[in-house]
């Protein structure tokens, strides 16, 4: 029954939302709770050599000012520093655990303060003393040091000499600079000391599971020790996958002081955290003169830290996007005197498809072929990296819907030939695809009588509406008004799941829904066939349903009984289900999800100012549990890629190797005049082969193509082709 | 070596009318009046996101304007007339804008949420936006990341269309 699944349903958390009931990481209260502030290194590389506290440690309400040469003991091997989700090569960064200083913005010391301001007052008569060492933060002129990184691409034929012999060729270098996700709420840990040494820990976080055992793995502590909490986050895109500086400062903070410590970053502090790297994309596409690709050549040069070996999958997706007998994709780090970087909003795709897709439409310039036209010459039904069929793949109808939707048939290809009045006006468009994976996620169901079912699981949700689809199938598999499911969830005492990212979460958390509630039925059938005169006694159990508040025949449901009977017959009070779900492997199928997006930009000729006026997403992602929460997650991943487009910019000066624009002001993040109209189309795209509800996820896919998309109608509108984003209006008017 | 302590200032008493509730505090000069909602009187609805004025999720009405509560001091609003988000339901109603809000899923995390809404509570009241152009304009104070602004834009046509 699909009562609630497929439908708009509102958010389930949304009243709380809009009533300021809502608590998230910094917000719990705590008796004699204690406030910490953060010192920040002020040097790219070198040593602390002396770190004098005693002006912070006089003022009226300072407690103690924690440091690498003071403070509660801290793990020594790297593997207990590794979280989940953390690079498989290097070292990952220890915050206060020695005198050395990696990136600027490393925390230094933590003071902690009765009240906030007193804490904040007294971090500013700490005395920093360093040894400083060369550093070097600039990728480009750092380039010739790139190395290159183990990747899964091995190369199909020559691309080399394809590319040579190609009548048609097109070569280009695309720099995309790092960017910060700014989620609007700052990092935050409320560390509360519940006595004998255990802590319960409120941070913000995309996996409480990886926190806590990260936080028992660096702390040395026992499992039942530290719980970790996280009811809502305000925003996270990848900063929060893995524990942050904050969470261990504020756990180190209450082992110490053995009271509740609270750490706020500020928003400054904040780019001190992870962020997506810069790379230079390199990509050389060969055709013949019909538009059928020869070559794909793909190479990405990014940042990371000296410590750590960050690399995501930038430069894979011509392999499942467009038929080509060559290809070669390599994948190089440079190591510089910076945090490491992480996962943000489709990490890899968004900066390689960008790249991609913008030679694609320089390649369609050069064939004086229409940019739909060149993608379908070349489409690929096949992943071409494993040779291997899509469990489905909708594209083609992406691009239809699309087009028609945006009216593309209308487009005059020649660049310039569109305008309104001193508006140029530009329409281009871009192909999006990602991944559509699935993780292993337990679940907890508990049914009571009176028709109500409790579902939990450690899962976050991250704005993404995980609260509302669990809540959704929940309701449908058990035949339950929406209203009688109460979801819980981001608690690390409750059943297993990985944290909230990759798309993952709608698919793997909805079938463990699905795993305990079927369980729920199996009991509840057996209650009512042992019923004297059940009028169920003689049906295949299979053939019986939850609906409506009864046990029923799924071919005639008057044949039926009500929970609360069936319970009642049963003597049982209330089920109890737990199950772990895991997807059978399955290497026969490539899995992804795809988008055709089409973007409208209006260009002021004299000013050189960019407005993106309408965008139109197709997207084919499987079945959609929520086309309003869905419709959502891809318009704001279009916003996402409206910034990164024509906005968003990590600005470095070389000199110091520090951020210059660390704030919210300075790094310029789309606000509300920035966005126009933003049309979103779900295709149809039934999957049963991926996993059984036909689930792919929402998360990620709307960003990857709409700084292309915007890219290519930018050049379509002017003529001028911007390869160093953000296309901001000096590069226009140069 | 100077001793530092006399450094901290001294607390000062205040009233703040706070969603109609009135709450004497005594607060130090330079507790901003976001932090004394938060901290002091435990309405962590407010949220702060920058602190520095530059992203309206602190957002809250003084005397029925819409003001960025980071940058304001909490003793120079004695006895003034706060509303927060925590303010804007009456007897378990929500209002106007914080059903439009959940019919057009104008939020995803919901953090920068309160400060929308009490931005939009000012901007009905000041009368200024007549169509979904100066909504845009006017709303382009209270960032959000999660990038709802079509769906803010809709729940404030919608409340207008009401008001």
């Amino acid at each position: 029954m699909n009562a609630y699944v497929g439908t708009a349903t509102s958010r389930v958390d949304g009243r709380a939302k809009v009533t300021g009931a809502a608590k998230y990481a910094g917000e719990f209260a705590a008796d004699l709770l204690l406030h910490g502030f953060v010192v920040a290194a002020t040097i790219p590389r070198g040593r602390i050599v002396r770190l004098d506290t005693s002006e912070a440690l006089k003022v009226k309400g300072v407690v103690d000012v924690l440091t690498h040469a003071h403070r509660p003991p801290l793990a020594e091997q790297d593997e207990a520093w590794k979280d989940e989700v953390a690079p498989e090569q290097g070292s990952p960064f220890r915050p206060l655990y020695d005198n050395s200083v990696k990136f600027n913005g490393q925390p230094i010391a933590l003071v902690v303060a009765e009240d906030w301001e007193t804490a904040k007052f007294a971090a500013t008569r700490i005395r920093v003393e360093y040894e400083e060492e060369a550093f070097a933060t600039d990728l480009e002129s750092e380039r010739a040091k790139a190395a290159k990184v183990d990747q899964p691409h091995k190369p199909r034929g020559d691309a080399s000499a394809a590319l040579t012999r190609a009548a048609v060729h097109h070569e280009a270098d695309y720099v995309i600079p790092s960017e910060h996700h700014n989620p609007m709420e700052l990092y935050a840990t409320t560390a509360v000391w519940d006595g004998n040494g255990k802590l319960t820990v409120y941070d913000k976080t995309q996996g409480v599971q990886n926190v806590q055992k990260f936080l028992c793995s660096v702390f040395v502590r026992k499992p039942d020790e530290i719980r970790v909490i996280s009811p809502y986050v305000g925003g996270a895109f990848g900063s929060g996958l893995r524990p942050q500086h904050q969470v261990v400062l504020a756990t180190l903070g209450a082992l110490a002081l053995k009271r509740s410590v609270r750490v706020v970053l500020t928003r400054h502090q904040m780019y001190g955290l992870g962020y997506r790297p810069m790379t230079i994309e390199h990509v050389a596409l060969g055709a013949n003169r019909d538009g059928t690709l020869e070559a794909v050549m793909h190479e990405a040069i990014a940042v990371t830290s000296r410590f750590e070996n960050f690399a995501r999958n930038d430069t894979g997706w011509g392999e499942q996007l467009y038929k080509s007998p060559n290809s070669r994709l390599s994948h190089k780090l440079v190591h510089l005197d910076v945090a490491t970087p992480c996962d943000m909003r489709a990490p890899g795709a968004a900066s390689g498809v960008c790249a991609l897709e913008c030679a694609m439409d320089e390649l369609a310039v050069a064939l004086k072929l229409d940019p739909i036209e060149l993608r379908l010459k070349c489409y690929s039904d096949r992943d071409q990296s494993e040779n291997l069929p899509y469990t489905s793949k909708q594209l083609r109808a992406c691009y239809a819907r699309g087009a028609e939707a945006f009216g593309w048939s209308r487009r005059d290809p020649a660049p310039r030939s569109m305008r309104d009045g001193k508006d140029l006006i530009g329409w281009g468009m871009a192909t999006g695809v990602w991944e559509a994976l699935q993780m292993p996620v337990a679940v907890r169901i508990v049914l009571t009588a009176n028709g109500h079912a409790k579902v939990s699981c450690a899962a976050s949700d991250i704005g993404t509406g995980t609260y509302t689809i669990v809540a959704q199938v929940a309701a449908d598999a058990l035949g339950l008004p929406i209203e009688n499911i109460s979801v819980k969830l981001a608690d690390s005492s409750l059943p297993q799941a990985p944290v909230e990212g990759g798309s993952w979460m709608a698919a793997s958390s909805a079938h463990a829904v699905l795993g305990a509630a079927e369980e729920i039925r199996q009991e509840l059938v057996r209650h009512v066939q042992a019923m004297p005169a059940s009028p169920l006694s003689g049906v295949d159990a299979a053939d019986i349903i939850l609906v409506d508040g009864t046990v029923a025949e799924a071919g005639d449901r008057s044949r039926a009984v009500s929970i609360a009977d069936a319970m009642r017959h049963g003597q049982v009070e209330r089920i109890e289900k737990e199950k772990l779900n895991e997807f059978p492997e399955d290497k026969s199928h490539a899995r992804n999800t795809h988008s055709a997006v089409f973007a409208e930009v209006k260009v002021d000729e004299e000013l050189g100012v960019i407005r993106v006026t309408r965008v139109v997403s197709a997207v084919a992602a499987g079945r959609i549990l929520n086309t309003k929460t869905g419709r959502s997650q891809i318009m704001g991943s279009v916003v996402w890629g409206i910034g990164m487009a024509l906005h968003e910019e990590t600005v470095m000066d070389h000199r110091f190797g520090r951020i210059m624009n660390a704030n919210i002001a300075e790094y310029h993040i789309p606000v509300n005049a920035d966005v126009h109209h933003i049309d979103v189309i779900f295709v149809d795209e039934p999957d049963d082969r991926i996993n059984k509800m036909g689930i792919k996820g929402l998360g990620e896919i709307g960003i990857v193509g709409v700084p292309a998309a915007i890219a290519n109608a930018v050049y379509h509108a002017t003529g001028k082709r911007i390869r160093r984003f953000p296309i901001t209006l000096d590069k226009l008017l140069n | 070596m100077a001793d530092t302590s006399d450094q901290i200032p001294e607390r000062i008493p205040i009233d703040l009318v706070v969603n109609g509730a009135r709450r004497t505090l005594e607060i130090a000069p330079w507790t901003t009046l976001l932090d004394a909602l938060r901290d002091r009187l435990e309405l962590t609805g407010t949220k702060k996101g920058c602190d520095h004025g530059q992203c309206g999720a602190c957002t809250v009405l003084v005397d029925g304007r819409r003001v960025n509560s980071c940058l304001t001091l909490a003793i120079m609003r004695d006895g003034a007339e706060i509303t927060t988000i925590e303010g804007l339901a009456k007897d378990g109603a929500l209002h106007p804008l914080q059903q439009a809000f959940i019919d057009h899923d104008a939020f995803q995390c919901g953090y920068c949420t309160p400060g929308q809404i009490c931005s939009a509570a000012g901007l009905l009241a000041e009368g200024r936006a007549r169509d979904a152009d100066e909504i845009r304009e006017l709303m382009s104070g209270n960032l959000c990341r999660c990038g709802a602004y079509p769906n803010i834009v809709a729940a404030i046509e919608q409340a207008m269309s009401r008001s």
